[in-house]
């Protein structure tokens, strides 16, 4: 047993401080003001704190912290994507997660089990090889397998998918990795929370005061908020948020549901992905299988579970590993994916003065979290996005310059 | 030693059928309706299981399926709630997650690491030093989990139906019971789902020591039998809501889908164990599950017992246990006030000792924990929670029932929608605003009393019946006036803890104390850190005391924590049931058994199954592909194209509409001509091409990519939604096949099955006529997609077989064979031809594949013009090239997906298409490049998979030299 533990035993009262202060009433005015205390909105104020010096920063969060899509996901963390911006943007957030725990002092289960895509298609193995070299060029480690691989790896898995949809071959992708999701908000939490920066929770953003053109304050449910820089990081609610200050994102809200099996002893080692089956699949340190399946094909802001959902998911699920048919599923539920043309983020400055986006995550935000963070602060303090984000601006849409991630993006959480 | 009891009035065993079983290598006997729990409890077994975290010893808790102490192995199954699976014969059983057997479980060590193990100590330790993270991780991940997964076990196939009525109820207890018999007596048909094996509810088991209960049932059961419009299934838990009346109804054989026109959800309430210190032994129980022992399987919870109690039921359990013979030590209040009705002077009549204001401070193990040899109990203050030990005292016994309060089972009801507040009368939280449709009866709804429950069952079905618009009387259901069900706050504290809260997961007071005071003082983020309902019981046990811990330690009432989300599923369902049926639907052509026949190897494009090649023996793939090839370049070949998306397109304002749709330009289009047909989505990416062939003035006929024609078919329904034009669309995809004559013998063939004059000159290329092939009217197109002599031949599917064999056979002497899809791919590769999402992708635009000719950008409108006009302005960044290889290139073969790389090492393009051609007698293939490098002769780069470079050459299409071919 480690000796950090050894505290817990040996004192009468628990020796753990609070994660964050329990914050009551929101100072006039603050430098810069956090819309949203998910991953995202937190990661931003301890790079603020952190890189910048800035801490007279408000998080705002309308509910509990990390209690978005934060809490929602399926925990893959990745950066095997098509475009070389967005490989090296999201090779950038491992980088940061691989260090995380050390960094914030909290362990986040951060564990790296190789991650394979598997290819069931001729096509698919093209989009496979694509992804390989684009990784390779940009130094990431991913290539493409075949069968045999696969089954070394995960020799329960069923190549031929029950007959139904043989696997032709797979990218492998050595950084793939899965962590304990609420952790990274709480980790950030306090390490934002230890220099300075103030949490609200059950605070919720009703409006935002923009005069000529400049963000001048928020309202909200505990008042009026002084602060001339906003930033924006509340997923499926970024519509809502965006037409208080009547900027346009061509973001739509799809669910994107989610379920869980009930723990077994360890043996699926790896994270696995199929494109055509819709699948996602990895078992939590807890021994749970983790999965998910592509969106829900329509726009829908609600957080509500289907049945056919896990119907065809685990369709799919037997597909691949046949012998689960009696072990059960102990949960379902939803999340509101903002989703873009393109499959890319929308991050950086927007038409208004001091209102900043960090949006359109989708499907594929958890895994950003750090990287995120860190550029959205390093924008907010310098006014100016850094060069690892430009490809994610909000002007690329009407500058038809979008960054094609869709293959990459879709069903590979 | 048997713990069974003589026959007991309504019980659910079968004594005339014995069943022999093992449990950890030892026998047991039980009975045919014997829960695996019920029976090794009647042999006298008490450790029927490890807890999850500390391995301490369990027994039956709840014997409802509200907790998982009892999760079993049978070698083949795993995970098997012992509780509520029935016991068979020559079962070969065995706790999960123990090492060296349960009773001997190597790692009942960690109960002893307890105080290492604080709330949330994964997340405080093994990450430094980092490098040792995995090795920590790999133990923590052997350590969790439950049972050992059996990789043999069969993929299962269960039953889906479904089921639509007038009024689903969910819970057969008296509530239900009662609105199903109403309900129907109103005429409504009345579907009633009951997860017990038999109906009743809390009539089969909580009975006061009284006949009255069961009788009751019976009459109750009468007139649910009688009555034709009530559907009763049993063994069968409702597993979620979903929107608009939607409960699948989960049962051993399979899935019933319910829809209803209103729900009454009548699930009753869990029994919440009291929090004392020992509170998990083996024999310290929930009172119901005491009496579910005693009524429903004949036997003891234990021989000499001790109630602890704050509500009426406690009092009803000492008398069921006396009834069955069981002494009763004492039952222990924590009430200062006691219980106020005629069952405390029955019980105390009986003479057993009732302990008012008191608590128990701990339950005191046997050795090893291994059961429970007595109680210590002592004066229990209600206002501060706290124990005072000063006069503490030893009872003796072998059995603790417990009765503290209730929790509503109202999983439900909160996916439903439901609002629920707190109810301080009955301590419990109740409906306070249902959703349409949706209604609540009996103890879920806070209503206890036997009478009032059944006749909540009556209002519910009259509310519902007036949510049908029939009309109903009003019924009224009296407030409840005795003593609360609930204990506001049954806690014990206790300075060395294991007073657990959560029993899935190990959880003690302590443990909640320090959450909050690490600052995860919120109900959903205490969830989270603690994991409290987490487990595979999902809080039915544990989220009560939660919410009233959480609220003590924030001073506030239970009401202002609210309670966590509840989501399906009720209870764990199975991914057999859940998706047991493979369903993976492929469409077959009209000509599939021929290609069979013919030893096409088939692969799968779309939902379309289709010749790749013929297989010959001996032949390498390749070689036949090459070979099919070659036939088509210097006889006849002919390929199955029934796959392709064929869409027509009808109404005077057709040739309007395709103006839209696509990018060419087709008013002007003459009958009998075809045109290209390149189709954009609205930011001007390409998505599909085609042709469109005009067969009359007002009608088209439309050809798709394979994989493409739902969805373009869908968006000519969504745009000709929009523009309102007089068009109607018709997909005739299935209905018609289609085949591909190709090759300088091609007309000279067809010319032997038609009347009609089909030579170049009366059809020439791009050109489209009605002929009678083989005595069946074709639809003949002039499509030079992979040679310049092809013929496109449409028929009606059903006498599409009939065609091609005629052409197969009039081809015979004319060097014709079948070809696959792998040589048209080279053959349109040679002819120069792009494939739209294989030469493109999700953000190509027609100027990176050269395709401006096929724009014509003066039109008002086409979808994805506005676009290209602003994609027009900048200049492109990539463009896609035919290229070859050097002659008698011998080196590493570039895969498609290569990336094109220039002299400073960037990213330029990559291959899209390559192979080697025998007519070309090089390799050939498009690729993406530098706009700069795009003169036939320039020179590029790729690099193959091993980091090779490799020399590429741009050329001109086509890479093969045209043949007019043979005239006929």
């Amino acid at each position: 047993m480690p000796l950090r533990l050894l505290k817990y035993a040996l004192s009468r009262e628990h020796p753990a401080p609070r994660f964050f202060r329990a914050c009551e009433k929101p100072k006039d005015s603050y430098d810069v003001v956090i819309i949203g205390g998910g991953g995202h909105g937190l990661a931003a104020a301890y790079y603020l704190a952190k890189d910048h010096g800035i801490t007279n920063v408000a998080v705002l969060e309308r509910g509990y912290i990390g209690g978005g899509n934060t809490g929602r996901n399926t925990t893959i963390v990745r950066s095997n994507y098509l475009t070389p911006e967005g490989v090296n943007f999201y090779n950038a957030s491992v980088k940061l997660f691989e260090d995380l725990s050390q960094d914030l002092n909290l362990n986040l289960f951060y564990s790296t089990r190789g991650h394979f895509t598997l290819a069931h298609t001729e096509s698919a193995m093209r989009t496979m090889r694509w992804r390989a070299e684009v990784n390779k060029h940009v130094g990431v480690e991913s290539y493409v397998v075949g069968p045999d691989e696969i089954s070394k790896a995960c020799p329960q898995l069923d190549i031929s998918c029950s007959g139904q949809a043989p696997i032709h071959g797979a990218l492998y992708h050595a950084p793939g990795s899965v962590a304990r999701h609420d952790a990274v908000a709480w980790g950030y939490a306090r390490g934002a929370d230890q220099r300075g920066v103030e949490i609200y929770q059950n605070t919720e953003v009703t409006g935002i005061d923009v005069q000529g053109g400049k963000v001048r304050g928020v309202h909200t449910s505990r008042g009026y908020i002084a602060t001339n820089k906003v930033l924006s990081a509340v997923a499926g609610f970024t519509p809502r948020v965006c037409k208080m200050v009547d900027v346009q994102t061509p973001i739509v809200i799809q669910p994107l549901q989610a379920c869980v099996s009930e723990p077994m002893k360890p043996w699926l080692d790896t994270i696995l992905v199929s494109g055509s089956l819709h699948v996602y699949v990895s078992q939590s340190s807890r021994g749970e299988l983790v999965m998910g399946s592509s969106l829900d094909p329509y726009e829908v802001h609600s957080t509500r579970s289907s049945l056919d959902f896990v119907e065809g998911l685990t369709s799919h699920i037997l597909d691949m590993f046949p012998f689960l048919s009696n072990i059960k599923i102990v949960r379902q539920w939803a999340g509101m994916a903002d989703i873009t043309p393109d499959f890319a983020p929308i991050m950086g400055k927007t038409p208004v003065d001091g209102f900043y986006l960090d949006a359109g995550w989708g499907t594929w935000g958890f895994k950003a979290t750090p990287i995120s963070g860190k550029s959205m602060a390093e924008t907010i303090a310098n006014d100016k996005a850094p060069e690892l984000i430009h490809s994610f601006r909000l002007s690329r849409f009407e500058e038809y310059e979008l960054t094609g991630e869709k293959g990459a993006a879709s069903v590979g959480h | 030693m048997s713990m069974r009891l003589p026959k007991q009035n309504g019980e659910w065993i079968n004594r005339s059928k014995p069943v022999k079983f093992t449990f950890e290598g030892m026998s047991f006997e039980g009975f045919e309706g014997d829960t695996i729990s019920s029976a090794l409890w009647a042999g006298n077994e008490h450790i029927l299981g490890r807890s999850f975290k500390y391995h301490r010893p369990r027994g039956v808790l709840s014997l409802a399926n509200h907790d998982v102490n009892v999760m079993m192995t049978d070698t083949v199954d795993t995970n098997m709630r012992g509780d509520v699976v029935a016991v068979k014969a020559g079962m070969k059983l065995a706790a999960v997650n123990t090492e060296g057997g349960v009773k001997n479980d190597r790692n009942r060590y960690m109960d002893k690491l307890a105080k290492l193990l604080p709330v949330g100590f994964y997340y405080k330790a093994f990450h430094t030093p980092k490098s040792l993270f995995p090795f920590w991780e790999n133990i923590i991940r052997k350590a969790a989990g439950l049972g050992v997964v059996n990789f043999n076990y069969p993929r299962i196939l269960k039953r889906k139906t479904h089921r639509h009525c007038d009024l689903l109820v969910v819970g057969a207890g008296p509530a239900g019971l009662t609105a199903a018999i109403v309900a129907a007596q109103s005429g409504l048909e009345v579907v009633v789902a009951d997860e017990n094996a038999q109906a009743g509810g809390s009539l089969t088991y909580d009975r006061a020591g009284s006949p009255e209960p069961l009788s009751q049932l019976q009459e109750l059961m009468a007139q649910v039998a009688q009555h034709p419009n009530i559907t009763l299934i049993t063994g069968a838990y409702a597993a979620g809501y979903y929107a608009d009346h939607f409960v699948p109804i989960v049962r051993a054989d399979g899935i019933v889908k319910v829809r209803a026109r209103a729900v009454i959800v009548a699930s009753g309430v869990f029994e919440q164990p009291p929090v004392f210190r020992n509170n998990d032994l083996p024999g310290v129980m929930l009172g119901s599950a005491a009496q579910r022992l005693i009524y429903r399987y004949a036997v003891k919870p234990f021989s000499s017992g001790v109630v602890v109690t704050a509500n009426a039921h406690g009092y009803r359990v000492a008398l069921d246990l006396l009834q069955a013979g069981i002494k009763v030590n004492a039952v222990v209040d924590l009430r200062a006030d006691g219980e106020s009705s005629a069952l405390a002077a029955e019980v105390a009549r009986k003479g057993v000792a009732i302990r008012k204001g008191s608590c128990v401070y701990e339950a005191l193990p046997q050795s090893g924990n291994m059961g429970v040899r007595g109680v210590s109990v002592c004066a229990y203050d209600e206002k501060t929670a706290e124990a005072d030990t000063a006069n503490i005292e030893t009872i003796e016994c072998d059995g603790v029932a417990m009765c503290a309060g209730w929790a509503p089972a109202a999983a439900l009801l909160y996916q439903a929608g439901t609002a629920m507040r707190y109810d301080g009368n009955v301590h419990q939280f109740v409906p306070e605003r249902l959703p349409q449709g949706v209604f609540a009866a009996g103890k879920v709804n806070g209503v206890y009393k036997l009478e009032e429950r059944m006749r909540d069952g009556a209002r519910a079905v009259a509310e519902a019946m007036r949510h049908l618009g029939m009309d109903a009387p009003a019924v009224e259901v009296a407030a409840h006036s005795e003593s609360s069900p609930s204990h506001p706050y049954p806690v014990v504290p206790h300075p060395n803890g294991k007073n657990f809260v959560d029993f899935d997961e190990d959880l003690q007071v302590k443990d909640f104390i320090n959450a909050a005071k690490e600052g995860f003082d919120n109900i959903e983020l205490m969830k989270r850190f603690t994991t409290v309902g987490m487990g595979p019981s999902q809080g039915k046990h544990s989220n009560m005391n939660a919410i009233r811990i959480l609220a003590r330690i924030r001073g506030v009432a239970p009401e202002k924590i609210g309670t966590t989300t509840a989501r399906p599923f009720f209870h764990p369902t199975p991914i057999g049931h859940l998706g047991g049926r493979s369903f993976h639907p492929h469409r077959l052509t009209a000509m599939h058994a021929w290609h069979e026949a013919a030893g096409a190897v088939m692969s799968e494009g779309g939902v379309w199954v289709r010749p790749a090649y013929y297989a010959k023996p001996g032949m390498s793939a390749q070689d036949i592909v090459q070979d099919e090839a070659m036939s088509v370049r210097t006889a006849a070949g002919m390929i199955d194209a029934s796959t392709l998306g064929k869409i027509e397109i009808c109404g005077p304002d057709a040739s309007h509409f395709l103006e839209r749709f696509y990018t060419g330009s087709y008013g002007s289009q003459k009958v009998g001509e075809i045109r290209f047909a390149l189709l954009l989505d609205e930011a001007g990416v390409v998505v599909d091409d085609g042709v469109a062939a005009r067969i009359a003035d007002d009608k088209f006929y439309v050809s798709t990519n394979t994989a493409n024609a739902a969805a373009v078919y869908r968006e000519m329904q969504r745009w000709l939604q929009k523009w309102q034009l007089n068009v109607w669309l018709i997909n005739v995809t299935g209905a018609y096949a289609a085949m591909n004559l190709a090759g300088p013998n091609a007309c000279r063939i067809l010319s032997k099955l038609t009347s009609d004059d089909i030579s170049e000159k009366a059809l020439p290329a791009s050109h489209f006529m009605e002929a009678k092939i083989a005595g069946v009217t074709a639809r003949v197109l002039r499509v030079n997609f992979v040679a310049d002599q092809a013929y496109e031949i449409h028929v009606p599917a059903p006498q599409a077989r009939g065609v091609w064999e005629a052409i197969m056979e009039a081809g015979a002497q004319e060097g014709l064979r079948p070809f696959g899809t792998d040589a048209q791919r080279l053959l349109r590769l040679e002819m120069g031809n792009h494939l739209v999402s294989h030469d493109t992708d999700g953000l190509t635009n027609p100027f990176e594949i050269g395709a401006e000719w096929a724009l014509r950008m003066g039109k008002p409108f086409f979808v994805g013009q506005r676009s290209l006009k602003i994609i027009a302005k900048r200049s492109v960044t990539k463009r896609l090239v035919p290229y070859v290889l050097d002659e008698g290139y011998s080196g590493e073969m570039p895969q498609e997906c290569n990336l094109v790389i220039n002299a400073a090492g960037e990213i330029k393009g990559r291959v899209t298409s390559i192979a080697y051609s025998r007519s070309a007698g090089r390799v050939i293939g498009f690729a993406y490049v530098d706009p700069a490098d795009v003169a036939p002769g320039s020179r590029f780069q790729v690099r193959a998979d091993s980091g090779a470079m490799v020399d590429a050459t741009v050329v001109k299409t086509p890479f093969i030299k045209s043949s007019k071919g043979d005239q006929a």
